[in-house]
C-alpha cells in the first residue's frame, strides 16, 4: 500500500510538471495570437484576450498597401533556390569526400568547418564589397549565393557522414556491372540517402525563411525584402512601431512551419544524430 | 627493369630537362614527352593568363601591399577586396602551375622507364577518373572560396589596419598598423574593461543557458519516459512546439513580454502577484541576463527532449532487468545506466549546443539589443562577444578592433571544435577508392 501511495504522488507530481511546462510553452504563442487579433496597433491598449476582436491586421496585409505578399513571394524564391542548390552542391561534395581518395580529403572538410566558425559579422563587410562590386548587391541572386557557399561545410559533413553507413559492397556492385562514377551516385548513393537529403533540403529551406541579418545588410530596397526583414521592420521602425501586425504577419508564416516541423520532427531527429554521431 | 630491355625510343629521354621546360613556360615540358595536345593547353592556358589576368593581378597586389597612395583618389578598402581576390587567383595559378611541372616530370620518368602511351580515348578516360573528385568538389570549392574563405581572408586582414569611423575611404587611406588594435585591446581601459566584462559574461551565458537547456530537456525526457505517464503522443508534440514555431518570432515575442512597462509579464504575472512596479527587465543588466537565459532555455530545450527521447527509447530493457536483479535502486539505475548511454550517443551535438550559443548572435540582438546600456563600458550588459562585434561594426563603424575581437573569437571556438572533431572517428577513416 505504502508503495502504491507513493507512487500516485510520483505521477501526480510527474503530471504537475507536464501540465507547468505546458502552461509555458503555450503562454506566449496563445499572447500572440491574441495579439493580432485586438484592434489599434501598439502594445499598451492589447491584452492577452482581445476585447476588440478583429481581423483587420490580416486584412492589412492582404491589402494594396503592404508589400507582404511580395516578401512571402520573395522569402519563397530564396527559400527554393537555397534548398534545391543546397542538396545538389552538398551532395557532390560529400559523395567525393565519402568514396573518393584525393588532395584535401582527409582535413578539407574540417577546415572549411573550423574556418566556418570565425564570426560572420565582418565577413558581412566584405561581402557587401564583394557583392557590389559583381553588381549582385540588393538582388536575390546575391543572396542565395551567399547562403549557398555559408550553408556546404556543414551539410556535407552531415551528408558525408550519412554516405558513409551506405555499404561500400553496393557500389562496387554497381561498378562491376559498368557503372560509372555519376551512375553510382545517381542510382545507387543519391536513392539510398534520401532521408539524409531531404533533412537537408528542409534546413536550407527554413534558415534563408528566418534569418534577418544577412538580408537586411545585401537587401536595401523594400520590394526585394524577405519576410523576416520584412516583418523586423514593422516593429524596428521607429516612425510605425507596429507590433500588432508583426504578430499577425508572424503568424501566416510560423503556422505552417511548425506544421512542417512537428510532422517531420522524427525524421529531422534521426538524420540529424546519424549524421552528427557518425560523421 | 634491366638494361637489355630498355631499347625503346625514349631510352635517353631526361626527366630533369621537362621539368625545367615546364618550369620555364607552362605545357613545353609536356611538348618534350612529346604530349601535344596536353602541351598545346598548358601554353594557351599560360598565354591567356599573361595576356588578361596578369595586369589586374599585379594591381591587387601592390593595392594589398600598400592600401593606395593618394586619399580622395584610390579606395583603400576596395583595394583590399581586390587584392585578397588577387591572392587567391595567385594560389590558384600556382597550384596549377605546380600540378603542370608535377605531370611534365612524372611523365618524362614514365617515358624514360619504357612506359608506351596509351591512346587518345583511353587517356582522356584515365584523366575523367583521377580528376573526378576534383570535378565533383569544385562547384561547392567555388561557392566556398568566395562565401568563406575570401571574407574571413577580409577580416582577418583588417584586424592588422587603423580602419574606423574617422580613418575611412575614400577621404583617409587606410593604413597597415601592425599589431597596435591588439595592444589597444589590452591597454586602452575603456576597451580592457569592456573586453573583460563581455568576455565573461559570454563564457557564463554559454555555460549556463546551455546546460539549463540539455538538464531541463533531459529530465522532461526521463518524466515522458515514465511508463505510467500517459498520452505520451500528445505531450511529446506539445514539448516540441519552441522548437517548430521559428525563434525569430518567438524572441521578439518574448522581448514584447518583457517590456518593462506594458510587457504582458510584469502587468499580468509579476505586479498582479508580487505587486509593485514590475520588474525591469530589459533595463537592470540583472534581470535582463536572467531573462535571456530564460528565453534561450525555452527555446533550446525541446530539440534536446527529442533528441534524448529517441535514445531512451533505444536503451535496451535487458539493462535495467539485469539492474533489478541486483537490487539496483533508481537513482543508480540511472547513474549507471540511463545517463551515460544518452550522453554517450548525443555528445557531439551536446558540444554543438555550447558551441552555437556562444556566438548566438539573434536572440541576444533581437531580444534587447544587447542593452541595457552599461556605464565606462561600451558594450550593453547583455552584449556577448559576437553581439559586441555587430555593433562595433555597423553601429559605431569601428571596423578594425571588431574584427580584432572576431579573430579572438574565432580562435577560441576553432580551437574548441578543433579539439572535439579530433575525437570523432571518422577524422581517422581512409578513403579507399
Amino acid at each position: 500500500m505504502n508503495k502504491k501511495q507513493k507512487s500516485i504522488v510520483e505521477q501526480t507530481f510527474m503530471y504537475l510538471i507536464i501540465i507547468l511546462v505546458s502552461i509555458i510553452i503555450f503562454y506566449p504563442l496563445v499572447w500572440t495570437v491574441g495579439m493580432s487579433l485586438n484592434q489599434g496597433n501598439s502594445l499598451y491598449s492589447s491584452s492577452l484576450i482581445p476585447k476588440n476582436f478583429s481581423f483587420e491586421h490580416y486584412k492589412w496585409l492582404f491589402s494594396e498597401q503592404s508589400d507582404y505578399l511580395i516578401w512571402y513571394k520573395n522569402s519563397m524564391i530564396v527559400s527554393i533556390s537555397v534548398a534545391f542548390g543546397s542538396v545538389v552542391l552538398t551532395s557532390l561534395v560529400a559523395y567525393a569526400f565519402s568514396r573518393y581518395k584525393f588532395v584535401g580529403r582527409k582535413n578539407g572538410l574540417y577546415v572549411f568547418l573550423l574556418l566556418q566558425m570565425f564570426p560572420v559579422m565582418m565577413a558581412m563587410v566584405a561581402l557587401y564589397i564583394f557583392l557590389n562590386m559583381i553588381g549582385l548587391l540588393d538582388t536575390l541572386t546575391g543572396l542565395i549565393f551567399v547562403y549557398l557557399g555559408g550553408q556546404i561545410p556543414f551539410n556535407a559533413w552531415l551528408v558525408k557522414g550519412y554516405f558513409d553507413t551506405v555499404p561500400r559492397e553496393l557500389d562496387e556492385a554497381a561498378r562491376i556491372d559498368g557503372a560509372g562514377h555519376l551512375r553510382v551516385f545517381w542510382s545507387v548513393m543519391l536513392p539510398l540517402s534520401k532521408p539524409i537529403l531531404a533533412v537537408v533540403a528542409l534546413f536550407n529551406f527554413m534558415m534563408p525563411l528566418f534569418d534577418f541579418l544577412l538580408p537586411s545588410i545585401v537587401l536595401s530596397s523594400q520590394e526585394n525584402y524577405t519576410l523576416a526583414v520584412g516583418l523586423y521592420n514593422f516593429i524596428n521602425d521607429q516612425f510605425a512601431n507596429n507590433f500588432t501586425r508583426f504578430a499577425a504577419g508572424s503568424i501566416l508564416i510560423a503556422v505552417p512551419v511548425a506544421a512542417i516541423y512537428l510532422y517531420l520532427q522524427r525524421y529531422l531527429i534521426s538524420g540529424l544524430t546519424a549524421g552528427g554521431t557518425k560523421g | 627493369m634491366k638494361e637489355e630491355t630498355s631499347n625503346h625510343p625514349f631510352k635517353n629521354h631526361n626527366p630533369t630537362i621537362a621539368t625545367v621546360l615546364s618550369i620555364i613556360f607552362a605545357g613545353f615540358g609536356q611538348l618534350y614527352n612529346r604530349r601535344f595536345l596536353k602541351g598545346f593547353i598548358f601554353i594557351l592556358l599560360e598565354v591567356a593568363f599573361l595576356l588578361t589576368v596578369l595586369d589586374s593581378i599585379n594591381y591587387g597586389l601592390w593595392g594589398l601591399r600598400t592600401l593606395g597612395t593618394m586619399p580622395g583618389t584610390d579606395h583603400s578598402i576596395r583595394l583590399l577586396v581586390f587584392g585578397v581576390l588577387s591572392l587567391i587567383a595567385v594560389v590558384f595559378l600556382l597550384v596549377l602551375y605546380v600540378f603542370n611541372v608535377i605531370d611534365a616530370r612524372r611523365q618524362a620518368k614514365k617515358l624514360k622507364d619504357g612506359w608506351q602511351p596509351k591512346g587518345f580515348k583511353k587517356t582522356i578516360i584515365d584523366f575523367y577518373d583521377s580528376a573526378f573528385p576534383y570535378l565533383m568538389t569544385f562547384p561547392g570549392l567555388f561557392f566556398m572560396i568566395f562565401v568563406v574563405i575570401f571574407p574571413l581572408l577580409f577580416s582577418v586582414l583588417l584586424a592588422f589596419t587603423n580602419y574606423n569611423l574617422y580613418n575611412s575611404p575614400p577621404r583617409n587611406l587606410v593604413d597597415w598598423v601592425g599589431f597596435a588594435n591588439f595592444k589597444e585591446l589590452v591597454t586602452v581601459p575603456i576597451w580592457q574593461d569592456t573586453f573583460i566584462s563581455v568576455m565573461a559574461w559570454t563564457v557564463v551565458w554559454t555555460v549556463i543557458a546551455t546546460t539549463l537547456q540539455i538538464g531541463v530537456g533531459l529530465i522532461l525526457a526521463l518524466i515522458v519516459n515514465d511508463t505510467r505517464i500517459r498520452f505520451k503522443k500528445l505531450i511529446r508534440t506539445i514539448f516540441i512546439l519552441p522548437w517548430a514555431v521559428p525563434a525569430f518570432v518567438t524572441i521578439l515575442i518574448f522581448s514584447a513580454m518583457f517590456n518593462d512597462d506594458f510587457g504582458a509579464i510584469n502587468r499580468d504575472i509579476i505586479i498582479p502577484l508580487i505587486g509593485g512596479d514590475g520588474i525591469p527587465w530589459l533595463s537592470e543588466p540583472i534581470y535582463a541576463r536572467t531573462a535571456v537565459i530564460l528565453v534561450q532555455t525555452w527555446l533550446g530545450f525541446p530539440f534536446i527532449f527529442a533528441l534524448f527521447t529517441g535514445v531512451l527509447q533505444s536503451i535496451s530493457k535487458d539493462w535495467y532487468e539485469a539492474a533489478d536483479v541486483d537490487g539496483g535502486t533508481r537513482f543508480q539505475k540511472f547513474r549507471h545506466i540511463t545517463f551515460p548511454h544518452v550522453m554517450f550517443a548525443t555528445a557531439p551535438l551536446l558540444i554543438m549546443q555550447y558551441a552555437q550559443n556562444f556566438n548566438n548572435f539573434n536572440i541576444i540582438y533581437l531580444f534587447n539589443e544587447g542593452g541595457p546600456p552599461v556605464r565606462n563600458q561600451n558594450a550593453g550588459g547583455t552584449d556577448i562577444l559576437i553581439s559586441w562585434v555587430y555593433k562595433l561594426t555597423f553601429d559605431t563603424n569601428n571596423y578594425a578592433m571588431a574584427a580584432v575581437i572576431s579573430l579572438i573569437m574565432g580562435l577560441i571556438i576553432s580551437g574548441f571544435a578543433f579539439y572535439q572533431f579530433r575525437q570523432t572517428k571518422s577524422f581517422k577513416e581512409e578513403g579507399e577508392i
